[in-house]
């Protein structure tokens, strides 16, 4: 008799995504509505239903590297359509935010950059200041010539301010709340 | 009609949607919407907080949310985007006790979570039909102009958070222009995803995705695209000279903020409404 291969699921991994993700995947009866509808699906590695799928076997090395929930673009047809009413763009946020806790580095790496300099951006300004944002994003991406062109016709539009709008009260609020929201995210 | 809200314009209306923010007032104070700034509002967190922290990414709009509840006012709030995260976050804070006791810690304020948050077009669907053809000019231009309405996708998703319109198919936006004198058409990409918070990290994915709505928008025979979100307008907008160097297409669809479309209706000139502003140029009849 051959032996059959077995997967065995990572049972802690099963553990983290159950108190983080607060979903009940195991709903999932892959009918793939998800990913049909996924307008993004093209570009990902695993479709909606197929990374579900893996996150119930408890295939952690699998989900974490996946290039798919960094594809998402967050538009809420999978959530929306899901007859067992499976939060899935809830479950990509989730797995985004434990592959980064794991140390992964993200397989679409211009979406993270682009996430840590807007957060970065929010939390000393209080508000978004686009230009400082792109200007982070291109010593972070060396992609300097990038959208040039564009712009300088939005800021000839005067689509994009120069100053920031930036009041110390304000830059204080949103400092406190990110600070304080990491150290319960630690504690949670 | 006179009524007063508190006014969130969230970071994009203050820079690069500044068109959608000047057409919004003068549109509202024409229909005698009072509009009150939220003092000291901070950035809602949009995509990237919520890719993050499922915690910061609701404390960021309950702490605006909590602005607005000393104003004592309803909250109206144009960008869908911002939209989007302040629904979520009065759902998510009544749904989650837990959640909403570390939210309450984290911005340090006791939040009653009373606040009923309004995009502008539910606003304007509840003036009678009549007073919105009352404003509109005898000598309007437009009344030529074919236009399809983009709703894009947070406006209506998920349906238990967002109650807004029916999911697949709404048609708020589509009575208020046909009220407001235009030719609105029937189209299959009124809620489809343009690529949203890509259009700067993944801008291929946007060029794709965009792509697929102007042709749709043109096959139909529309003049123009009406939307009611600053990310919708800048990837449909500033992003045609891409999409038909990509496609090797010839698109140029204006795309409007859909308060412009009933400024011009109103009489204002396409300046007032911020129009200039536009990367594809609108050249018909304005």
């Amino acid at each position: 008799m051959p032996t059959q291969a077995t997967v065995m699921p990572d049972a802690k991994f099963l553990k983290q995504m159950d108190d983080k993700i607060k979903v009940n995947v195991n709903l999932c009866f892959q009918c793939r509505k998800c990913s049909a509808g996924c307008p993004m699906a093209y570009a990902m590695d695993y479709t909606p239903a197929q990374l579900i799928h893996a996150i119930r076997l408890g295939l952690k090395d699998i989900v974490i590297n996946s290039k798919t929930m960094w594809m998402c673009s967050s538009c809420q047809t999978c959530t929306t359509r899901c007859p067992q009413e499976v939060d899935i763009a809830r479950v990509m946020d989730t797995v985004k935010i434990l592959a980064v806790a794991e140390g992964i580095k993200p397989p679409v790496s211009s979406v993270h950059t682009f996430n840590k300099a807007a957060l970065r951006n929010i939390k000393w300004l209080g508000r978004m200041y686009e230009l400082g944002m792109i200007g982070d994003l291109k010593m972070r991406t060396f992609e300097f010539f990038k959208d040039m062109g564009l712009g300088m016709k939005m800021f000839m539009k005067g689509k994009l301010k120069i100053i920031p709008s930036v009041s110390p009260g304000r830059t204080l609020t949103t400092w406190k709340i990110f600070s304080r929201s990491a150290k319960k995210d630690r504690s949670n | 009609m006179n009524t007063k809200y508190a006014y969130y314009p969230g970071c994009s209306l203050h820079s690069t949607g500044a068109e959608y923010d000047v057409s919004f007032k003068k549109v509202a104070g024409k229909l005698g919407v009072e509009l009150a700034e939220v003092p000291g509002w901070v950035c809602c967190g949009t995509s990237p907080a919520h890719s993050a922290s499922h915690l910061l990414s609701i404390a960021l709009p309950v702490k605006n949310l909590s602005l607005v509840e000393t104003m004592a006012k309803d909250v109206v709030v144009p960008c869908a985007a911002c939209y989007s995260r302040f629904k979520f976050a009065t759902y998510e804070m009544g749904h989650d006790n837990k959640l909403a006791e570390d939210v309450k810690e984290v911005i340090g304020s006791s939040f009653q979570n009373k606040v009923k948050v309004l995009h502008p077009l539910e606003i304007f669907a509840q003036i009678p039909p009549d007073a919105l053809k009352a404003q509109v000019k005898e000598n309007h231009k437009d009344k030529a102009l074919k236009v399809v309405c983009y709703y894009g996708c947070l406006l209506t998703r998920p349906p238990k958070v967002m109650q807004f319109d029916d999911v697949e198919y709404p048609m708020t936006m589509d009575k208020v222009l046909e009220n407001t004198g235009y030719q609105i058409l029937d189209w299959s990409y009124k809620t489809d995803c343009c690529g949203a918070s890509f259009a700067l990290s993944e801008t291929d994915a946007v060029l794709t995705l965009t792509q697929k709505i102007l042709k749709n928008a043109k096959e139909v025979g529309a003049d123009a695209i009406a939307v009611a979100c600053p990310l919708c307008h800048a990837n449909l907008d500033t992003r045609q000279t891409d999409i038909n160097a990509k496609y090797n297409t010839d698109y140029n669809i204006p795309i409007y903020y859909f308060t412009q479309l009933m400024g011009l209706a109103f009489g204002y000139s396409p300046k007032e409404m911020g129009v200039n502003k536009h990367l594809t140029e609108a050249t018909m009849n304005v």
